[in-house]
């Protein structure tokens, strides 16, 4: 029998706890030649910001082992063309969105979250506190739980209330339990764990920085260990909490992963641009998982990992 | 047509001179093919440590097995040297055809096709093209030395004539391909220029060319694209559309065959301060008034 793999986030009914992750899937309409956009669980879109961005200058990408170094610099056509062009498209595929605002203030990020309450077919919002505070000397709001909760509650403050606000954490932090508890108390309806982390590589050609945005962010299966760390910590403080797991998930196996960590929702990101059909191929692994496992439901699994060791098996005789 | 994920059969692996060909059995790409198209591989095998596919030209179709796929590449860094050493009836994971391939004209006209290094790999099944619909082509070639120079024997059996340039003098004239077309433009009354080389060759050539006012058609193989879909957003370069406006798009997905005339050449590498949503930039002024402002940079190469 087949695992269902339908899941529960909040008050939204997902067909699959399987997203893209953010800038990932550039518009969606790439990703939709490989991948049937409106059955994976969402679509989570490249950050909107308000105006349009040009991006970093090239090299935006080097490859390190098991990973990228990214520093693309949120290009995109601004909120304006995202409203006409890129989220018509996601809905006309019957794709849900998933859709990730950045700015440089709390005050932009209101007026994002405000401005796509107005628009019908937004899903969920993604607060991206990977961005430069422009108030504080161009610090990501991440690394400081008191500014990551000041724009959490811009968003949540502004948006619809039916819309959930996911903010997402930075695993660039002593303590990223702290900076969760601030984002739910400011508001945030759930979690997305972990953006990318600070790396630089040197081109031994050039003897300069391999990017030319100097450092950029690590993510691919590098980064997995650290991210189901953060998801574990975030889980264990705040178990009532939906988590968003990503980072480097590959295979069905790494989602599992993520979910028995706790997340309730799997992003996949980087794996894309080496597999761009990786989203429905790890849907299809994740059920032949559950399946092996003996587990009728995905929901049932979430957060296993807590639970005691001999819980599990007295419950259950495990396959693998 | 839109691009498929297959994967392909390896059927044949042979050294040409510095680089390696590779055919490989993939007829959902074959079919869809047309020239200047390119394919994106994953090179290292399902658990790979090496997550940016290697994208690739490709340098001709074929029909036998279904259609085969084949393209070229200098085994230079980890990724294409697991590339190289695949033997056949290996598997590959191949997505392709990707870009916007050549534009063909419609009526007989006299082309040049310029190719540097394995840059003129993609240019042959184009000639190919051309001469279908009864254009005449001259190539000219050029790399480093004679090893570097792909497919000189090939454009000399095909095109109306071939001339080479190295920068050792190994094979043809001492020097590059820039120095050689002045004359062979002009020996060849060529209509069209189509181009495929590094970013400092084609942007000589798009200067040349505009002193002639001839369309140049240029394929970029930089900057280098990490997934080849569109996805990552990696391979900008910053274009001029028809509205006068710079933006910085993506070479795999709008290219990677652009318009010579259309490129901010000595730009690239770079986000121009006119371009759309560059630091600064400002959307009032951009609609209106701002759009000449991107002019003059668009006709310094000409000039």
């Amino acid at each position: 029998m087949p695992a269902d793999l339908r899941i529960r986030v909040g008050h939204l009914d997902l067909p699959s706890p399987v997203l893209s992750a953010a800038g990932c899937a550039g518009t969606g309409r790439e990703l939709a030649q490989f991948t049937d956009v409106a059955r994976i669980g969402a679509v989570t879109t490249k950050s909107v910001t308000l105006e349009p961005r040009a991006g970093n200058p090239v090299p935006r990408l080097t490859e390190t082992p098991s990973g990228l170094l990214s520093s693309v610099g949120l290009q995109g056509p601004g909120l304006d063309g995202f409203l006409q062009r890129d989220l018509p498209w996601l809905l006309s595929r019957g794709a849900r969105a998933f859709v990730s605002v950045a700015g440089h203030s709390a005050r932009e990020y209101g007026e994002l979250a405000s401005r796509l309450s107005d628009a019908a077919g937004v899903t969920a919002l993604e607060v991206n506190l990977g961005c430069p505070d422009a108030s504080a000397a161009g610090r990501p709001f991440a690394l400081d739980p008191a500014a990551a909760g000041a724009v959490v509650a811009a968003a949540r403050g502004s948006a619809r209330y039916d819309i959930p606000v996911f903010a997402k954490l930075s695993p660039e932090v002593t303590d990223i339990v702290s900076v969760a508890q601030a984002c739910v108390a400011a508001g945030a309806d759930g979690l997305s764990m972990i953006n990318t982390m600070p790396g630089m590589t040197i081109d031994p050609v050039s003897l300069r920085p391999a990017l030319a945005g100097l450092a950029g962010g690590l993510s691919g299966p590098a980064v997995r260990p650290v991210a189901i760390r953060c998801v574990w910590q975030v889980r264990e403080a705040l178990p009532d909490v939906p988590l968003i797991g990503m980072g480097g998930v590959r295979t069905g196996r790494d989602a599992l992963e993520f979910l028995l960590a706790g997340a309730s929702l799997v992003a996949v990101g980087t794996v894309l641009f080496h597999d761009p059909s990786a989203c429905s191929r790890i849907q299809r692994e994740l059920e032949e998982e559950l399946v092996a496992r003996g587990v009728d439901r995905v929901s049932d699994i979430i957060g296993r990992a807590h639970e005691p060791a001999g819980y599990a098996a007295e419950r259950h005789s495990w396959a693998l | 047509m839109a691009p498929v994920q297959v994967r392909g059969t390896v059927l044949t692996v042979r050294r040409v001179d510095a680089f390696v060909a590779m055919t490989v059995v993939a007829p959902a790409i074959a079919t869809r093919f047309r020239p200047g198209q390119f394919v994106a591989i994953a090179v290292g095998g399902p658990t790979s440590s090496m997550l940016a596919r290697r994208v690739l030209s490709v340098h001709d179709v074929r029909p036998d097995h279904g259609g085969t796929v084949e393209f070229v590449f200098p085994p230079r860094e980890p990724g294409t040297q697991w590339l190289a050493d695949c033997r056949s009836r290996d598997v590959l994971d191949i997505v392709g055809p990707l870009g916007r391939p050549f534009p063909v004209p419609k009526d007989p006209v006299s082309c040049l096709l310029v190719g540097v290094g394995d840059g003129s790999a993609p240019l042959f099944a184009l000639a190919a093209r051309l001469a279908e619909r009864g254009s005449a082509t001259d190539f000219l070639l050029g790399a480093e030395s004679a090893d570097r120079v792909f497919g000189a024997l090939t454009a000399r059996r095909t095109g109306r004539s071939a001339a080479i340039a190295t920068a050792d003098g190994s094979l043809g004239s001492r020097g590059s391909v820039v120095d050689l077309l002045p004359t062979v433009m002009q020996q060849a009354r060529t209509d069209v220029i189509y181009a495929s080389a590094p970013v400092p060759v084609l942007r000589s050539v798009c200067a040349l060319a505009a002193r002639y006012s001839l369309p140049v058609q240029a394929l970029v193989s930089e900057p280098v694209m990490t997934c080849g879909t569109g996805l990552c957003a990696g391979c900008v370069l910053p274009v001029v559309g028809t509205d006068g406006v710079t933006r910085m798009v993506r070479a795999c997905v709008d290219g990677p065959v652009f318009r010579g005339d259309r490129v901010r050449w000595d730009d690239v590498g770079t986000i121009p301060f006119d371009a759309l949503g560059a630091p600064g930039w400002k959307p009032r002024a951009a609609a209106g008034p701002a759009a000449p402002s991107g002019s003059p940079e668009g006709r310094s190469h000409a000039s």
